[in-house]
C-alpha cells in the first residue's frame, strides 16, 4: 500500500462507516434501527481500530500528501484513542432518547472522530485549520442537538458563538505565522521562530488562545461548563476527552516542532496557564451542585495537569503529558456514561439525586468509584500513574513551584471528588427504600463501562505497555 | 527460584477484595467466611515469613523478589523484608485476622466493607514489603483512600464525614510532599550517576549532597510522619480514630500510624541520612511535645475513644522519638514499639467497640461496672492498660526502655520529661479502668449487656497473647529487630 494511503487509512474507514450509515438507514425501522446504528458505528469503528493496530503501524516519521500529515507514532496513538473514545460514544448514544434513533447524530460523530484523527496528524497549518473546523462543527450541531430542550439549544448555541470567535482569532494567528516565515509547513518554521521577538510571542499569544478554547483552559473555559452542563451527556462526554486529547496533540505537535527554541518564553506562558487552568476549576469545582458542571470544571484542571508536562518540555515531559491523555480519556469517557446511564433513568443531573446510589446500583456506583478515584489521582488507576509521571517531569525539569501548584491543587481535588462518592455511599435517598427503585443498566452501557473500569485498571497497574506506546509518540517528535 | 510469599501476602487480600466484590451483596455470610479466610491465609504466611526471618538473621534482606516493571524508569515490583519490617507484616497479619472477627456483626453492605477493609490491608502489606521508591508510594495512597469510605460509611454517624475527610485531606498532602521529595531524589541521582531508578537500595548509596539532604529530608520526612501522628499534624489521628468503625479504628491506630513511620524511617532517614543528622533536635523536639502533650491531652478525655487516640499520639510520639535520638537502643526500640504499640491499641479499640456495642455509649461518667456482664473485654483492657504504662512483663516495657535509654544518651533532661508521659499514662488508664470497669453499674444497663460472642474472645485472647509473649521473651523480637537496627546505623555512618 503506498504511504500516503497508509497515512489516512483510519479516516478513510470511517468515511465508509458514514456513507453506510447514510445508505442503510432508511432500510431500518424504529426500534431496530437505534440497535442497528449503535452497533454499525461502534462495530464499525473497533475494526477500523483493529484493522490500524494490525495494518497501519508508523515505522520512522513521514510527510504525505505533499507534507499536510505527518505519519508518525504521535498521530497513531492519538488517533487510536479518539478512534476508541468514538466507539465508546457510539455506545452510549444508544440508549440516550432523542439521539439513539437519530442517523445523523452518529453521522455527526462519525465526521468529528475524522477531524480529530487528522488534527492529531496534520503537519501543515491549512491542513490543521480545516482539521480543526471539521471538529468543531459537528460538535457545534451534537451539542444543540436536543432541540426541544432549551439548555441543550444554548450549548450549542455557546459553543459556537466561543468557536466562532477563537477560530477566528487562532486563524488570524496561523497568518500572521505564513506572513513571518513564509511557509505553511511546521517543520520549515522553526528556523524563522528563533528567539525573543514581540511578534514571535504575539503569535504565540493568537495560538494559544485558540488551542487554549479546545482544550478548555482557563481563561479561555467559559463555555465548557455551559456546555457540558446543556448538551447531551455522551457528547460532553468526548468533547471533554477525545476532542481535547487532540487539541493537546496539536498543541504539543506546534510547539515542539514550530517553536523549539522560544522555550523559555512559552514555557512560561504555558506555566501561567497551567496555574490558572488548575486553581480556578479546582476551586469553582468545589462549588458545583450539579455533577456534569463539576466535571466540566475538573476538566479544566485536568488540562491544566496535563499542560504541566507540555511545560517540563522535555521528553518525559511529553512522555508524561500522552499517558497522562491516556488515563484521563479513559477515565472521564467513564464518568460521563455512569452520568448518563445514572441520568436516563432519574432524569437527572443533580449531586443531590446520587443519594443511595449504591443501594440502587451498586455495581454502577464501584464504576464511579473507580473513574473518580482516577480523576483524583489515587493508585491503582490510571490517573495516579499519569499525575505522577506528570510531576516526575515538572520535578527533572527544575519546575519545583509548578508542582507545588499542582499537588496543592490535587488535593482540592480530592476534596470535591470524595464529596460525590459520600453522596454515592452514605446518604440515603427519601424514604430509605433504595431496593424498590433500581437503575437498570442497559447492555450497550455495561458493554462500555466494562471496558473503560477495566482500562483503568490496566493503565494504573501494568503501565509498561502504555508507557511504550506513550515514548513512541513522544520520540516522533523530537528527531 | 524460590516461592513468591511476599508478593503472594501482597496480592492476596486484592484478590480476595475483588472476589467478595463479585459475590452476591445477600450472601453476607459467605462474604464473611471469605474474608476471615484470607485473613487467616495471610496471617499464616507472614507467620511463616516471621518465623524464617527471626530463624536466620541477617543483615540482607530476605525473600527478595524483584519484577521490573517499567525499565525505563527503573521501576520494578521489589519486594524484601529485613528486621525491622518483618514485625511490621505480622502485626499487619494480626490485626487484620483479628479485625476481620470483630467485625462479624456488620450488617449494612458488609461485601463492600471486607472489601475496602482489605484493599486497607493489601496496600499496607505492599508498603512494609516495597523496596521501591515508586512502589512504595503505589500502596502507601492504596492505605489511605479505602480510609476515607470505610470511616464515612461505617463509622460513627455524629463526626463520620467531617474526620473521614480531615484524614484523607492530611494524609493525601502530606504523601504528595514526600512523593517530591523522592522524585527529586530520583533525578538528582539520575543526574550524578546517569541511571535512572526507583530502586531505594540503589538510592541509599545514591551519596546526595549535605545542601540537598539538607532541604529535602524535612518534607520527605514530615510528610510521611504525618500519618504517624507527629505533632503539630497529628490532629486528624484521634478524630478519624473515634469516627471509625471498631475495625477500622485498629487498622488505622495499629497499623496505618505504623505505616507513617515506617515509611518515615525507610524513605526519611535512610535515604537522606545527613538530613536527619541536622534535622534531629527538631524531629525529637516534636516527638517530645508529642509524648508528653498528647498524654496531657487523654487525660481530660470524656470519650473512651478520644482517650485512646490521644494516647496512640503519645506512643507514636516515643516512636519518633527513638529514631530521633539516632542510636541503637533508641531506633531498636521504636522498632519494638511499633509492633508493640499496634498490637496494644488494637486491642484497646476492640475493647472499646464491644462496650460501645453494648452500652451505645463511650462517656466514661456514664459508665461503671462492666467487667461483670465482660469480663474478658475487662481483662483484655486491663492487659492493654499495663502495656500501655509499661509494665515490666508486657511488651510495653520491651520496647519503652530501649527507647529512654537511646533518649538518656541524647539528653538526660529529657529522658526525665519524657518519662513523665509514662506516669500519666498510668494515671489515664487507670482512670478509665476503674469509671468504666469497675463501681457501680449504672441502672440502665442491667441485663441489657449481652455477652460477647466467641469470635470475639478468640481476637482478644490473640492479641493479649502477643503483648504478654513479647514482654516474657524479648528475645523473640528484639535479636531481629535489632539486625534492622544495623542497617540503619551503618546508613547513619555507625553513630
Amino acid at each position: 500500500m503506498s504511504l500516503n494511503l497508509l497515512a489516512i487509512l483510519p479516516e478513510i474507514f470511517i468515511l465508509v462507516i458514514g456513507i453506510l450509515v447514510l445508505i442503510l438507514d432508511p432500510f431500518w425501522k424504529d426500534e431496530s434501527r437505534r440497535i442497528n446504528l449503535g452497533w454499525l458505528t461502534a462495530g464499525g469503528l473497533t475494526a477500523v481500530l483493529i484493522l490500524s493496530l494490525l495494518l497501519d503501524r508508523p515505522s520512522e516519521p513521514v510527510l504525505a500528501w505533499g507534507g499536510m500529515v505527518r505519519f508518525d507514532w504521535l498521530a497513531f496513538v492519538f488517533k487510536m484513542f479518539i478512534i476508541f473514545a468514538s466507539a465508546i460514544t457510539a455506545l452510549f448514544f444508544m440508549d440516550v432518547e432523542q439521539l439513539g434513533k437519530r442517523a445523523e447524530a452518529y453521522l455527526l460523530l462519525l465526521a468529528a472522530t475524522i477531524g480529530m484523527c487528522l488534527m492529531v496528524s496534520s503537519a501543515d497549518l491549512v491542513m490543521l485549520f480545516l482539521a480543526i473546523e471539521t471538529t468543531s462543527i459537528p460538535m457545534y450541531v451534537l451539542a444543540g442537538f436536543m432541540l426541544d430542550d432549551k439548555k441543550s439549544t444554548e450549548a450549542g448555541f455557546k459553543y459556537l458563538l466561543f468557536g466562532a470567535l477563537t477560530s477566528g482569532i487562532f486563524l488570524y494567528g496561523l497568518s500572521l505565522v505564513y506572513g513571518f516565515s513564509g511557509t505553511t509547513q511546521l517543520e520549515n518554521m522553526r528556523s524563522y521562530f528563533t528567539s525573543l521577538n514581540p511578534i514571535s510571542v504575539g503569535v504565540l499569544f493568537l495560538l494559544v488562545v485558540g488551542l487554549g478554547f479546545k482544550i478548555s483552559l482557563a481563561p479561555f473555559h467559559f463555555w465548557a461548563p455551559d456546555t457540558y452542563e446543556g448538551a447531551p451527556t455522551p457528547v460532553a462526554g468526548i468533547l471533554s476527552t477525545a476532542s481535547k486529547a487532540a487539541g493537546l496533540a496539536v498543541l504539543i505537535r506546534l510547539f515542539i516542532t514550530a517553536f523549539p527554541q522560544v522555550d523559555a518564553n512559552w514555557q512560561l506562558i504555558l506555566a501561567v496557564l497551567a496555574t490558572l487552568s488548575m486553581t480556578i476549576g479546582n476551586l469553582v469545582a468545589l462549588a458545583q451542585k450539579n455533577l456534569k458542571r463539576l466535571l466540566a470544571y475538573s476538566s479544566i484542571a485536568h488540562a491544566g495537569y496535563a499542560l504541566v508536562g507540555v511545560v517540563a518540555g522535555n521528553e518525559l515531559g511529553i512522555k508524561a503529558v500522552v499517558y497522562y491523555l491516556i488515563a484521563y480519556v479513559l477515565t472521564n469517557l467513564a464518568a460521563f456514561g455512569i452520568i448518563a446511564a445514572f441520568g436516563r433513568v432519574t432524569g437527572s443531573d443533580e449531586i443531590r439525586a446520587y443519594d443511595g446510589m449504591s443501594r440502587r446500583a451498586p455495581y454502577l456506583a464501584l464504576a464511579m468509584l473507580v473513574a473518580f478515584l482516577s480523576l483524583s489521582g489515587m493508585p491503582p488507576f490510571g490517573g495516579f500513574i499519569g499525575k505522577v509521571l506528570v510531576f516526575a517531569a515538572a520535578v527533572e525539569a527544575g519546575w519545583y513551584w509548578l508542582v507545588i501548584v499542582g499537588i496543592i491543587n490535587s488535593v482540592v481535588g480530592v476534596y470535591y471528588y470524595l464529596t460525590v462518592m459520600k453522596y454515592v455511599y452514605l446518604y440515603r435517598m427519601e424514604g430509605e427504600n433504595e431496593e424498590a427503585h433500581p437503575i437498570p443498566v442497559t447492555r450497550p452501557y455495561a458493554i462500555a463501562i466494562v471496558v473503560l473500569t477495566i482500562g483503568i485498571i490496566l493503565t494504573g497497574t501494568i503501565f509498561a505497555p502504555w508507557f511504550g506506546l506513550s515514548t513512541d509518540a513522544a520520540l516522533s517528535l523530537f528527531f | 527460584m524460590q516461592f513468591p510469599v511476599l508478593s503472594i501476602i501482597v496480592f492476596a487480600p486484592f484478590v480476595a477484595a475483588v472476589i467478595m466484590l463479585l459475590m452476591k451483596p445477600e450472601a453476607k455470610n459467605e462474604i464473611r467466611v471469605t474474608a476471615l479466610s484470607a485473613a487467616v491465609f495471610d496471617l499464616v504466611l507472614s507467620g511463616w515469613v516471621y518465623y524464617q526471618v527471626y530463624m536466620h538473621p541477617s543483615l540482607e534482606y530476605q525473600f527478595v523478589e524483584k519484577y521490573e516493571w517499567l525499565p525505563v524508569l527503573g521501576i520494578s515490583l521489589n519486594f524484601g523484608v529485613d528486621g525491622m519490617s518483618a514485625p511490621l507484616v505480622l502485626l499487619t497479619g494480626i490485626v487484620m485476622f483479628t479485625g476481620v472477627l470483630i467485625s462479624w456483626g456488620i450488617d449494612d453492605r458488609p461485601r463492600e466493607f471486607f472489601a475496602f477493609l482489605f484493599l486497607l490491608a493489601g496496600g499496607v502489606f505492599g508498603v512494609f514489603v516495597s523496596l521501591d521508591l515508586f512502589m512504595l508510594f503505589f500502596f502507601y495512597e492504596i492505605a489511605v483512600f479505602p480510609m476515607y469510605l470505610l470511616i464515612a460509611i461505617w463509622g460513627w454517624k455524629v463526626t463520620r464525614e467531617y474526620a473521614a475527610m480531615k484524614l484523607t485531606l492530611y494524609l493525601f498532602l502530606g504523601s504528595v510532599f514526600s512523593l517530591v521529595g523522592a522524585l527529586a531524589m530520583v533525578f538528582v541521582n539520575y543526574q550524578n550517576t546517569g541511571v535512572i531508578t526507583f530502586d531505594m537500595l540503589a538510592l541509599e548509596k545514591a551519596g546526595f549532597s549535605q545542601a540537598f539532604q539538607y532541604i529535602w529530608f524535612l518534607p520527605t520526612f514530615m510528610g510521611f510522619a504525618i500519618l504517624g501522628g507527629i505533632f503539630p499534624f497529628h490532629n486528624w489521628s484521634p478524630d478519624g480514630h473515634v469516627a471509625a468503625p471498631t475495625a477500622v479504628s485498629m487498622f488505622h491506630a495499629g497499623v496505618l500510624m505504623k505505616l507513617g513511620a515506617f515509611a518515615a524511617l525507610r524513605v526519611g532517614i535512610m535515604l537522606l541520612p545527613e538530613g536527619a543528622k541536622q534535622w534531629a533536635w527538631l524531629i525529637f523536639g516534636l516527638a517530645m511535645v508529642n509524648v508528653v502533650y498528647g498524654a496531657f491531652i487523654a487525660m481530660i478525655q470524656q470519650d473512651m475513644k478520644y482517650v485512646i487516640g490521644f494516647s496512640s499520639v503519645s506512643h507514636m510520639g516515643l516512636v519518633a522519638l527513638g529514631f530521633a535520638t539516632l542510636t541503637r537502643e533508641g531506633i531498636l526500640g521504636a522498632g519494638l514499639q511499633m509492633f508493640s504499640h499496634g498490637v496494644m491499641t488494637a486491642l484497646f479499640f476492640a475493647a472499646v467497640g464491644m462496650v460501645y456495642d453494648r452500652a451505645h455509649t463511650r462517656q466514661i461518667p456514664e459508665l461503671g461496672g462492666m467487667i461483670k456482664p465482660l469480663p474478658w473485654v475487662g481483662i483484655g483492657f486491663i492487659i492493654g492498660s499495663l502495656v500501655s504504662m509499661g509494665m515490666p512483663g508486657f511488651s510495653g516495657f520491651v520496647a519503652e526502655f530501649p527507647i529512654f535509654m537511646g533518649v538518656w544518651q541524647v539528653s538526660g533532661l529529657a529522658a526525665i520529661l519524657a518519662s513523665l508521659s509514662i506516669v500519666i499514662t498510668a494515671a489515664y488508664v487507670l482512670l478509665v479502668v476503674r469509671r468504666a470497669f469497675f463501681g457501680e453499674m449504672p441502672k440502665q444497663f442491667e441485663h441489657h449487656i449481652t455477652p460477647i460472642t466467641p469470635l470475639d474472645k478468640v481476637a482478644i485472647v490473640t492479641l493479649c497473647a502477643c503483648m504478654v509473649l513479647l514482654g516474657l521473651f524479648p528475645g523473640l523480637m528484639a535479636p531481629m529487630v535489632s539486625t534492622g537496627v544495623e542497617n540503619i546505623l551503618r546508613l547513619l555512618g555507625g553513630a
